[in-house]
């Protein structure tokens, strides 16, 4: 059971083959017997996850089913849900239970979907390897089939090991600079950054506002489009929330792919890359062409100072948005403190981790009086340059492709000792969150027995055209069918 | 680039956050380094480039001025670590 897709679930679901009941208990057995090893959940929700199969059962018995109805899968920890904590992944929030649900737990709630629990994350989202979370590290179920402890990817590294292990079919998560496509890419799985502002951010703790954006993943491309389906649409509660119509993104999975237009950012293809990676990409890109795909390559001239811009930008938005952890209000809060301003840095100093706190100072430093237009202000020009660079490269081809990460998944406590080093972990997935443009990773082959993912970057809005080139890739290719055993 | 001890005495005053004095030579060396990363942003010619702060360009809405939510204090400070007779507590700031 816990090797169909959401697509295929659904179907028996609908024919009445299994109950919602019957699907939830099996991956809940599954998930207490096997996330030992992997530590992709912080928290599992067995009891509402029964409730929730059981009220599926009886909606889908009453002719209101929809897809989801009575589908496990689980939520980021980033997404906060009525009753059940929600951590992000920080001592800060370890016993935070939010009054009230994320946008994107009410639409899948109003679904009907069954959700399992909350996956590992970096705390705050700040991490490329998931090792920053305070609950613990998640370890990639690939690197175990060699017997090492490789990371699973960050910051949703927790959805992307879950989703890989079969633990769920489908899990939300986030990206501010990668932190969707990397892990999937990593893990071998399937996932989807949406345009900026195309999925709610409310109620999807911040991180820096400008970049973040939810998505999906799952193990193919018609799963995701089945999720963006529930999480995508016009929010009032999210002020940077786009107001525009939903496709749906699974009408347009079977287009044929004959004239697609391909990109190959030059920049994208140079020695940061290892060779073996390097291969894999050109490989599938074939695969494209052998669909009817042309291809060219293209040139992205600033993209060598996304990073740069991208660890300006960010902590200057997260020292902002974390500012509201002051143990006064809600979450945690240090012991005897002695007056307000031993409480407020105590319990900063206490709460948050290690690189959330690096990121705070570095963000306040850029911010702080003197340096504004120096490192803030350029940085949101460089910013502008950097979109250009896409929006010029989009009149000349309608995807572009290339590499997710310089190479697969790499050995725990490996890129801990120096910040710098796990920062260029996203050389290529961060100009994309700069841009707000969407973007998809999609399991494209092994190096020695890791996954490798492939990196499809849309014009705006157009997950619609990424979710049906994915999809055909998807139809002549099995790597998003492998297991790791 | 690279950041003095007293440059991150006062940065770390500014966001709140303590910082004891054995954490100062880790930070020196991290936060120099992550600086010298972003001063690459200082070789870019940006003259006449507008800042961009939304992909799109959007700007804020506007909604009439009505007043949409209701008051939900007993809930929100059921999850604060001290209240007293709805208000949240703590140390004493005025002798």
């Amino acid at each position: 059971m816990h090797e169909k897709t959401v697509a295929e679930l659904s179907r028996e679901l609908e024919s009445g083959k299994i109950s919602s009941v019957e699907l939830t208990r099996h991956f809940l057995d599954r998930l207490k017997q096997e996330d030992g090893q992997y530590n992709s959940f912080i928290t599992i929700t067995e009891e509402q996850a029964l409730a929730e199969a059981r009220a599926a059962d009886e909606r889908r018995a009453a002719g209101q089913a929809t897809p989801w109805t009575g589908i496990p899968f689980a939520h980021k920890d980033i997404f906060c849900t009525s009753g059940v904590r929600t951590t992000c992944g920080s001592r800060m929030l370890e016993h935070f239970v939010p009054p009230y649900d994320a946008t994107v737990v009410a639409k899948f709630r109003q679904a009907g979907a069954v959700c399992l629990g909350k996956t590992n994350m970096d705390e705050f989202a700040m991490g490329s390897s998931n090792e920053s979370s305070h609950f613990g590290p998640v370890t990639n179920p690939w690197g175990l089939t060699r017997g090492e402890r490789r990371v699973a990817g960050g910051s949703s590294g927790g959805s992307a090991a879950a989703i890989a292990a079969r633990l769920v079919p489908a899990a939300t998560a986030t990206d501010t600079g990668g932190s969707i496509r990397q892990p999937a890419a990593l893990c071998g799985v399937t996932g989807i950054k949406p345009t900026y502002g195309r999925v709610s951010r409310y109620g999807m703790i911040a991180y820096a506002s400008s970049l973040d954006q939810g998505g999906a993943m799952a193990r193919t491309a018609e799963d995701t489009a089945l999720m963006l389906n529930v999480m995508a649409g016009f929010d009032p509660k999210d002020s940077t929330s786009i107001d525009r119509e939903v496709p749906d993104y699974t009408a347009t999975l079977n287009e044929p792919l004959k004239g697609l237009r391909i990109g190959l950012p030059r920049e994208y293809f140079s020695d940061q890359l290892s060779p073996e990676m390097a291969t894999r990409i050109r490989e599938a890109v074939r695969e494209y062409e052998k669909l009817g795909a042309t291809v060219r390559e293209v040139s992205l001239p600033n993209a060598s100072l996304a990073i740069a811009a991208y660890y300006v930008i960010a902590p200057a938005e997260a020292s902002a948005n974390l500012s509201r952890f002051d143990g006064v209000r809600y979450g945690y809060r240090c012991d005897h403190p002695k007056d307000l301003m031993d409480l407020y840095t105590r319990t900063r100093a206490e709460g948050f981790g290690t690189e959330v706190k690096r990121r705070i100072l570095i963000g306040t430093y850029a911010l702080s009086h003197g340096y504004y237009d120096a490192y803030y202000l350029k940085a949101q020009k460089v910013r502008r340059l950097i979109q250009q660079d896409f929006v010029n490269a989009f009149q000349e081809v309608d995807v572009l492709m290339g590499p997710i990460s310089p190479s697969p998944a790499f050995i725990q406590g490996e890129k801990t000792d120096d910040p710098v080093t796990m920062y260029l972990e996203d050389i290529f997935t961060i100009a994309v969150n700069l841009a707000g443009l969407p973007a998809m990773s999609v399991p494209a082959g092994f190096i020695d027995g890791l996954p490798v993912g492939l990196q499809i970057i849309g014009n705006y809005f157009e997950e619609g055209r990424l979710l049906n080139a994915a999809h055909q890739f998807q139809q002549v290719t099995d790597w998003h069918l492998r297991e790791p055993r | 680039m690279s950041i003095s001890r007293e440059d991150i005495e006062k940065v770390a005053l500014l966001a709140r956050i303590r910082v004891d004095d054995a954490q100062i030579p880790a930070l020196e060396k991290d936060l120099g380094n992550i600086l010298t990363l972003v001063g690459q942003l200082a070789a870019a010619d940006t003259d006449n480039v507008e800042p961009m702060a939304h992909p799109l360009d959007a700007v804020q809405r506007l909604r009439p001025d009505e007043v949409t939510e209701s008051n939900q204090r007993e809930a929100f400070q059921a999850i604060a670590p001290a209240t007293e007779n709805g208000l949240y507590l703590v140390p004493k700031v005025i002798e």
